[in-house]
């Protein structure tokens, strides 16, 4: 199995591990997933992501390229400006979906999923025009910082002043590292791309906070479901398409309509009764027919309850619709609803 | 009071009289599970043959079934543990469902306290 370069510190903490991406992963520590969670709610939790994928785009070309292989339009993305999109296939299938930052003069940095980071290098470099080059930045961790006091943790763990960086924004820290004021916990929070070298010292720094717990990927998986955020490979794939996966605002408006009306929607469950709907329970109608599967679902540590996603037909798909889950055999009340579950406490845009 | 008895799958079991198996999960199950989030418990007088599951314990990553170590009927259920999950770490109190059994020689072939502890050494 691979391992990321702080793999040795997961094992000092004891971490429990376990696979993911093809990585061996630490996926709880010492806290346990629900004080995680907790914790990231409420103060700083540092995740290694570092088996994520970085990869720069660059070239005369890259602008259009990005556009082609997406059905965004980073045009009016800012220097310094992160976007959340997703790549397409032929069929208007989603092949991955990633944050890319416009960070220089024809020059897009992009964080792909772990999973997908193989498939997705060799295809870019298969359509890859001439006046395009592509980066692969194995040579970079990557660190994330959430929650509310993460803000205070840089500055006073790394004497980093961060109060005026952005929500979705990038900035250079020496030559070598990248700080962006984003993350996938719906807190406020960083990431930081910084050379493999330099991550032990950061990690250690950031530990020794004592606002800051790491966090595994269990916790980091319920943190982003309250959020309604996409687990590639679970809630879109290759058989979903943007619109399919009501993320009709990632798409320039001018090619939403190239895509056809969709027949089916992702939405958000929460079960109105006891019990816990995990990813692929069936999602029936009142009448007891089949129409959908969870693709993501677990207890919410936030609202104590368990919520998920899915995909239902139109239909069904409206906000309040009332539904049913079943587990092991029980059919469970359960209700469409609005996501994110949780209001998100990510900075407001400057 | 006799003696505890364990399975393979960290439940453990002990008779009430002749006729009466107490069924709980072990200290082991619950730290491999984690913070309990959720438990689901059988229903009186349902009926369960030896390694079926009876109960669904689940935590925030995972939902696990515990299965019964003996055949027997239902005859009485610890809602107590719906509103405290913590209450399973007792041994006294943290039982999880008493079974009628018809078959105590069922009993036999499981672990004794000896027998689960160097078990344990075996997994993780």
């Amino acid at each position: 199995m691979k391992q990321t370069p702080l793999h040795s510190a997961h094992l000092s903490l004891s971490a429990k591990m376990g696979e993911f991406a093809g990585y061996d992963m630490p996926l709880y520590y010492d806290l346990g997933v629900l004080k995680e969670h907790e914790w990231v709610r409420s103060h700083c939790g540092i995740f290694d992501v570092s088996h994520m994928g970085q990869i720069t785009i660059e070239g005369s070309g890259a602008l259009d390229f990005l556009n082609s292989m997406t059905p965004s339009d980073f045009s009016k993305l800012k220097i310094e400006a992160a976007k959340y999109s997703v790549f397409l296939n032929q069929t208007g299938g989603i092949v991955d979906d990633f944050i890319v930052t416009h960070c220089g003069e024809d020059a897009y940095f992009c964080v792909i999923n772990a999973g997908c980071k193989d498939k997705d290098i060799a295809w870019l470099q298969s359509k890859l025009p001439e006046n395009v080059e592509l980066k692969v930045h194995d040579d970079y961790a990557l660190v994330a910082v959430q929650g509310i006091e993460s803000e205070q943790v840089l500055r006073e763990a790394l004497n980093l002043d961060l109060s005026g960086l952005g929500y979705m924004k990038m900035m250079a820290y020496g030559d070598r590292c990248y700080i962006s004021r984003l993350g996938y916990t719906g807190e406020d929070g960083f990431e930081l791309s910084v050379p493999v070298e330099d991550v032990q010292i950061l990690w250690h720094r950031l530990l020794a906070h004592p606002s800051v717990k790491p966090i595994g990927l269990a916790a980091r998986d319920s943190l982003r479901l309250e959020m309604g955020y996409c687990l590639y490979g679970h809630d879109i794939d290759a058989t979903t398409t943007p619109r399919e996966a009501d993320l009709e605002w990632v798409m320039a408006k001018d090619k939403i309509a190239s895509f056809p009306e969709p027949t089916r929607k992702r939405v958000g469950i929460v079960l109105t009764d006891k019990g816990i709907a995990r990813e692929g329970a069936e999602i029936l109608n009142l009448a007891g027919d089949k129409i959908g599967i969870l693709s993501s679902g677990g207890f919410s540590p936030s609202l104590k309850q368990s919520i998920g996603q899915g995909y239902v037909p139109i239909d069904y798909a409206a906000e309040g619709t009332e539904i049913q889950v079943n587990v092991r055999g029980n059919l469970i009340p359960a209700q469409i609803t609005k996501m994110p579950f949780l209001k998100p406490k990510t900075k407001t845009g400057k | 009071m006799t003696q505890m008895k364990y399975t393979r799958d960290h439940e453990w079991v002990k008779l009430e009289g002749n006729d009466v198996a107490v069924v709980g999960i072990t200290d082991y199950a619950q730290h491999a599970l984690g913070d309990l989030v959720f438990i689901e418990l059988p229903k009186m007088g349902a009926t369960f043959k030896k390694g079926a599951h009876f109960a669904v314990v689940e935590s925030v990553k995972t939902a696990a079934e515990v299965y019964t170590p003996v055949s027997g009927d239902v005859i009485e259920v610890n809602t107590a543990l719906e509103s405290d999950y913590d209450l399973l770490k007792s041994e006294t109190d943290g039982w999880i469902a008493k079974f009628k059994i018809t078959d105590a020689g069922e009993l036999a072939a499981l672990m004794d306290e000896a027998a689960y502890k160097d078990y344990l050494k075996t997994v993780d």
